[in-house]
């Protein structure tokens, strides 16, 4: 009975989150859960601060108010850095870019949070290593340095680098923007594959609906700083409310203007130059 | 309105300064505390390398010039006084008080710290720094730190074989071309050059620039817009704030140094 | 790890480097010997002119360095300047209570310098004795001055 209500409660749990930049408000009071075991998706246009939500969970920026709760470790907006740096090696994050270290061959940047995370031999990281790359497919490219990869294959390195010390949790920063659709299909696999396989928790924040849908167990859309829509990936192509239409089908107009805030055109147009 | 304006401007600019130099701070003693675990030394070496060993040769060339140029100046004006016999002493204490600890600063600023800023910008912007944070692995510790260590044992090295290399290149004008006798260059130079008031002071002068430059270029790197532009424009601070900073300190040392005699 | 190697190389030379050339600083250029705590003793002599003499001017006999000043005071009373030297401990016991003390020029436009000379008495002076016998520096406007008024006189 213990054990279900543990795995009840979720991972991390986020409570009436205020963060804004400058004066520009980007989140305004949001609720947010992430289930164990699941993946969880994070959707929304461009420019909702999506990438600003990791850079909270992991703890890389301080909320205004409002909590993040990871289970078991309390408020990540209130760590201080020690406690920080000890959470953190239960993160994994898959950067937009990649973002592997130029100066390391392939097969260091995997090795890299090894060697500073654990006392592994040198014949035992190699074997850890090599299992990592053979899963994200790329144990032949251990040799090569990262300005030689491909895009796709950079962002596979990057998650073989991510979960090499096993995390809990891990966070994909649009994962597959700007791919073809070959290297698209193999990273939505193995964000699945490896979520499943390695009893991880996933959140993929991402703007490619339909891949991110087709393997979600949970979704959120966000928008203007507030949760939208939530359900899941099901329950959500059904729902009816406007701004989740647009943005599901893709409207270029709607609840979600097409035009920045600007002045009437008319009168730009016709006014006198400022 | 305008003046208000204006002050309302000054007022948020100095605002602005003051925070970069309270972050710069939190970044000198946070790296200062910061020696990487396990690894440093290591990480240290490499730093020492690229920041010092690959400025070796434009501190030799530059030394060895502006030693046959003093050598040249010094006796075209000593000769005058009938005094060219005291060509070593004006090359030396010109060298080790100030010329070596001043022009290596800024030959280390343009050739090192641009660098250093440039790599670490160029690490922020590709998020290497932030990953590195999530890995679990603090980058003041294993980016910035072994840098500042680096800066700090390069710089009295290079400011060394700065001054050593333009004395002999001032024995090479003096006493080679233009026949100043070879004991009484070197005897002026030990009557008059102490090895306390000058040698000593002129490598407390280095570390301090070094400590300064590397400093100032680390702070660049870690604090700058994460965009080209912001790259740039970085790099090129560092080397004019590394200029100011050595010149006005190089005025402040020198007057608590030698200012009373 | 081959590059590490080479990097390590690289480094350990720049630090010879680097300290050979301090120590040439040290030791060709600043003339530092490496006796420089040999101990010392030091005597004191008062002068009415002490033209351009610095403390670590050079103390001489004979010609040869035996000590450096170490300090110049003004005595209030006599309005003199009261210098202190530091010399070998080898000449203590050596130099006679007569011995006198001259400020002397490195050529016409040189640094100043104490220049001893030994006398003939068989007491001989102790750490912090007094020399009494003392010459001023010859301060050129003086000689020059010295020489107009003697000329017109005649």
């Amino acid at each position: 009975m213990s054990q279900s209500a543990v795995s009840e409660e979720p991972l991390i749990k986020i409570r009436n989150l205020h963060f804004s930049r400058g004066s520009r408000k980007i989140f305004n009071g949001i609720n947010l859960d992430v289930r164990r075991g699941q993946v969880t998706a994070v959707m929304g246009p461009s420019g909702t601060g999506k990438t600003t939500l990791l850079r909270l969970l992991g703890g890389q920026l301080k909320p205004d108010q409002g909590e993040i709760i990871l289970a078991g470790e309390g408020d990540i907006g209130r760590m201080r850095r020690k406690a920080l740096f000890r959470i953190r090696r239960q993160i994994g994050m898959l950067f937009q870019s990649g973002a592997l270290f130029t100066d390391m061959t392939v097969f260091e940047n995997v090795a890299f949070p090894l060697r500073v995370h654990t006392t592994l031999h040198e014949r035992l990281l190699h074997d850890v290593v090599m299992m990592k790359l053979e899963a994200v497919g790329l144990r032949g490219a251990a040799a090569l340095r990262p300005a030689e990869l491909s895009g796709g294959m950079t962002r596979r390195v990057a998650l073989a680098r991510a979960i090499a010390t096993d995390p809990q949790l891990m966070m994909y920063d649009e994962p597959f923007v700007g791919q073809d659709p070959i290297s698209m299909g193999v990273l939505v696999q193995l964000v699945r594959r490896l979520n499943d396989a390695l009893g991880l928790t996933s959140i993929v924040v991402s703007h490619d609906l339909a891949e991110t849908m087709s393997i979600a167990d949970y979704a959120y859309v966000i928008a203007d700083g507030e949760v939208l829509a939530e359900g899941t990936p099901q329950a959500l192509q059904q729902d009816p409310a406007p701004e989740v239409r647009q943005f599901i089908e893709g409207l270029p107009d709607g609840p979600v203007p097409f035009h920045y805030p600007a002045p009437p055109y008319r009168d730009e147009l016709l006014g006198e130059v400022l | 309105m305008i003046g208000l304006d204006s002050l309302a401007r000054l007022g948020r600019a100095g605002l602005a300064l003051m925070a970069a130099l309270g972050r710069s701070g939190v970044l000198f003693f946070q790296a200062v505390w910061g020696w990487p675990s396990g690894q440093g030394v290591k990480l240290w070496m490499r730093q020492v390398h690229f920041i010092g060993v690959l400025s070796l040769i434009i501190i030799v060339v530059s030394g060895l010039f502006i030693g046959m140029v003093l050598g040249l100046q010094g006796y075209s004006i000593l000769v005058g006084f009938g005094a060219e016999q005291a060509l070593g002493q004006m090359v030396a204490l010109s060298l080790v008080r100030e010329l070596a600890p001043v022009v290596a600063a800024l030959l280390f600023a343009g050739r090192a710290g641009s660098a250093v800023t440039a790599e670490i910008g160029l690490m922020k912007a590709t998020e290497q720094l932030s990953s590195m944070e999530m890995i679990g692995v603090d980058p003041m510790r294993r980016i910035i730190a072994p840098r500042l260590y680096a800066g700090f044992v390069a710089m009295p090295l290079l400011t060394a074989i700065f001054a050593a290399v333009g004395i002999l290149g001032g024995m090479l004008v003096g006493v080679d071309w233009l026949g100043v006798d070879e004991g009484s260059y070197w005897g002026t130079m030990q009557a008059t050059v102490d090895f306390r008031a000058d040698v000593i002071n002129g490598m407390i002068k280095s570390v301090i620039f070094g400590l300064v430059v590397t400093w100032i270029a680390v702070f660049q790197g870690y604090d700058l817009v994460p965009t080209s532009e912001g790259i740039s424009r970085a790099t090129t601070k560092t080397v004019v704030y590394s200029s100011l900073a050595v010149l006005g300190l190089d005025f402040i040392l020198t007057a608590l140094m030698f200012g009373r005699i | 790890m081959r590059k590490q190697h080479w990097i390590e190389v690289g480094v350990g030379a720049f630090m010879l480097f680097g300290i050979v050339a301090l120590i040439f600083l040290a030791l060709r250029v600043s003339g530092l010997t490496l006796d420089r705590n040999e101990p010392s003793f030091t005597l004191t002599a008062s002068f009415s002119n002490i033209g351009g003499l610095k403390p670590r001017s050079k103390v001489t006999l004979a010609g040869v360095v035996v000590g450096r000043v170490t300090d110049i005071q003004l005595d209030t009373k006599w309005y003199e300047a009261k210098v202190t030297m530091s010399l070998e401990q080898k000449l203590e016991g050596l130099l006679s209570t007569d011995t006198s003390a001259s400020i002397l020029t490195a050529g016409l436009l040189g640094e100043n310098y104490i220049g001893l000379t030994v006398g003939a008495e068989t007491d001989v002076l102790e750490d912090g004795d007094e020399i009494r016998d003392t010459q001023s520096a010859l301060v050129l406007e003086d000689l020059i001055n010295k020489f107009l008024i003697n000329s017109t006189k005649d």
